[in-house]
């Protein structure tokens, strides 16, 4: 029994000691899908680190829900940067002074080093015809999207459609809540998470149209198949940003500063900017955009600052508890 | 005449409670642990090997089978005192412990993960002093143990209680009457005497360490190749729509859990040939 509990001990050493001896680590706070962009790009950074500086560094990535991560980030997760898909989880980070005030003009483009779109997929030959949010309110229409209070994907989908009403002919707020009013009957039921929507609609063969990021229409063309769906851009869609900030609190603690902005530095890098191309994330490189035409088709966007005066008043109005979702929702 | 009423039932109301009870295992047992493996499987035998392979699927593997192993001393430890304290002396604040030991049953284990994060998390009680003193509790491997820990503690305790209780303290009473030593007691005694009993909480207990999936992924903090549990790695596996990854390590939890069953087999049918012994060794002594 003595020499079993011996071994245990010497294994949880060895992990602990393994963790301290390591080259510098940067570990890398990112939202549920983003694997697939960070893994590619990590040895991209590594390399240009070694070749810049010499030293070689462990890149560490934790995903989960975008929330969760901030708020494990906030009690004690010690991430030197945190990568998100929204603007309001660094806003939290803020709020409690682990972030900058300030960290949107810390890096150009509002801190987003590429952007995605909201676009429709639809079945097979677009048999409803589903060109534009209009279409999306034709009586018999089925809508897939994840519940618009607690889910990136949900929220974008919900101003996309308010901000396309609004600038219909004769177009007010009013109109724009009918028109929402009449978009969420036709959601036979919210899905829990962005994945989770592209699962009811794909596997389950749920509903007419999804509603989705355009990146994610992508991932959906690996796994599924392309002959399986059409990718429909309606006239008007967010441009959706991908903030990303240092967590000062913790790089000053840990003296990694340097590498936590070297590292988000590379992101608008070319190399960096391809990548995220790569990965059907619109890079902010507009040399590199030409050269990707074919799988970003022009489409015109907006963005939440231009038409709701930002993410936090966008949330205040819509979202929370008594905004304009929950004065739909309970007429419903 | 009255013990026969039960099974006197017509052929065909036991026939239909058989096809309920099969069918329901089929449907709920069965058939998704077949569909793990027919879907781990989907691309033949060297996907699914890459698939393991793979070294965050392995660093999770590792982890799953350490904290499983770290968390048994501790569990052996308090489930042998406890049931030791409960089964053989009267004190007061018995029924309160008892009740106390059955808590994690009651306490959802997210609710006992947010817990821990509420006490050691770096805005916790705890969390500024353990930030001082470089201690990481929380998002590390020692908070995942914590979090195991105090899902699994119940087990031994739970399994041990009833069976020491049935034993009785006549045997220790003898053997401290004939000169034996507490701990001598102990290990010829009362160890032997309980040895399947605590085998199986043991099992039960390492089961559900290896399984548990609240309580951890609350406090994992989720860093690949680092804070990742098997149970964990399934789902970002599968939310990253790697189905045969995700299904490959659902697998060797299924495999893990299969060989639990084993040995919980083995271990009760062990216990079963024991307590036939001791009723004919006890029975005469009964009838006088």
């Amino acid at each position: 029994m003595i020499r079993f509990r011996r071994s245990i001990s010497a294994v949880l050493l060895a992990l602990v000691a393994g963790a301290a001896l390591a080259d510098t680590t940067l570990l890398n706070a990112s939202y549920d899908v983003a694997r697939d962009v960070f893994k590619d790009y990590n040895p991209l950074f590594q390399k240009y680190w070694k070749q810049k500086t010499g030293e070689s560094i462990e890149l560490k990535q934790s995903h989960g829900g975008s929330s969760k991560q901030v708020r494990s980030v906030a009690d004690g997760l010690e991430a030197d940067v945190v990568t998100m898909n929204q603007a309001n989880d660094i806003e939290f980070l803020a709020d409690k002074g682990l972030v900058a005030k300030e960290w949107s003009k810390k890096f150009p483009n509002n801190a987003s080093p590429y952007t995605s779109t909201m676009v429709f997929i639809v079945r097979k030959g677009n048999p409803k015809a589903i060109k534009d949010w209009g279409d999306l309110v034709a009586p018999g229409v089925q809508v897939i999207v994840p519940h618009p209070k607690n889910t990136g994907n949900g929220r974008n989908t919900y101003l996309s459609a308010w901000a396309w009403a609004v600038r219909q002919k004769g177009g007010n707020d009013k109109s724009a809540q009918e028109f929402l009013g009449k978009l969420l009957k036709n959601v036979p039921l919210f899905a829990a998470g962005g994945r989770d929507a592209t699962t009811t609609f794909m596997q389950r063969q749920m509903g007419d149209v999804l509603i989705t990021f355009e990146s994610e229409a992508e991932l959906i063309a690996r796994e599924f198949g392309k002959g399986e769906f059409a990718v429909v851009y309606p006239s008007l869609t967010m441009q959706t940003e991908f903030p990303v900030a240092i967590v000062d609190k913790v790089v000053d603690k840990k003296g990694t500063r340097k590498q936590a902005q070297a590292y988000l530095d590379y992101l608008w890098s070319k190399e960096g900017q391809e990548n995220a191309a790569q990965n059907y994330l619109r890079p902010r490189d507009a040399e590199l955009l030409k050269k990707y035409a074919a799988q970003f088709p022009p489409v015109k966007t907006f963005t939440v600052d231009e038409v709701f005066g930002g993410a936090g008043k966008a949330f205040a109005t819509h979202f929370k508890d008594g905004g304009s979702f929950d004065q739909i929702y309970v007429q419903k | 005449m009255t013990a026969n009423l039960a099974t006197r039932e017509a052929g065909w109301v036991r026939s239909v409670l058989l096809a309920v009870g099969l069918g329901f295992l089929f449907f709920f047992l069965g058939l998704p642990l077949l569909a793990v493996f027919v879907e781990a499987l989907a691309q033949g035998l060297p996907v699914y090997v890459d698939a393991l392979k793979e070294p965050e699927t392995r660093s999770a593997i590792v982890l799953t089978i350490v904290i499983a192993l770290a968390v048994l001393p501790f569990n052996i430890a308090f489930g042998v005192a406890a049931a030791w304290a409960i089964a053989k002396f009267d004190f007061r604040g018995k029924s309160l412990l008892i009740t106390l030991i059955d808590l994690p049953f009651a306490v959802s284990p997210v609710v006992a993960g947010l817990v821990f994060i509420l006490l050691f998390g770096a805005q916790g009680t705890f969390g500024p002093w353990l930030a001082a003193h470089e201690i990481r509790i929380i998002f590390a491997v020692p908070g995942m143990i914590i979090a195991t820990l105090f899902i699994t503690f119940p087990f031994i305790a739970r399994e041990l209680i009833p069976l020491m209780q049935a034993q009785g303290k006549e045997e220790e009473e003898a053997a401290v009457s004939l000169g034996a030593s507490g701990w001598q007691m102990f290990w010829r005694v009362t160890l032997p005497n309980i040895k399947w009993g605590l085998l199986y909480g043991v099992i039960l207990s390492n089961a559900r360490a290896m399984g548990e999936f609240g309580a951890v992924s609350v406090v994992s903090g989720h860093i690949r190749g680092e804070t990742n549990t098997l149970p964990l790695h399934v789902e970002i596996l599968y939310n990253e729509y790697n189905a045969i990854g995700a299904f490959a390590a659902a697998s060797i939890l299924a495999l893990l859990a299969l060989v639990t069953l084993v040995a919980k087999t083995v271990v009760e049918w062990n216990m079963k040939k024991e307590t036939e012994m001791l009723n004919t060794v006890l029975a005469p002594e009964k009838i006088s």
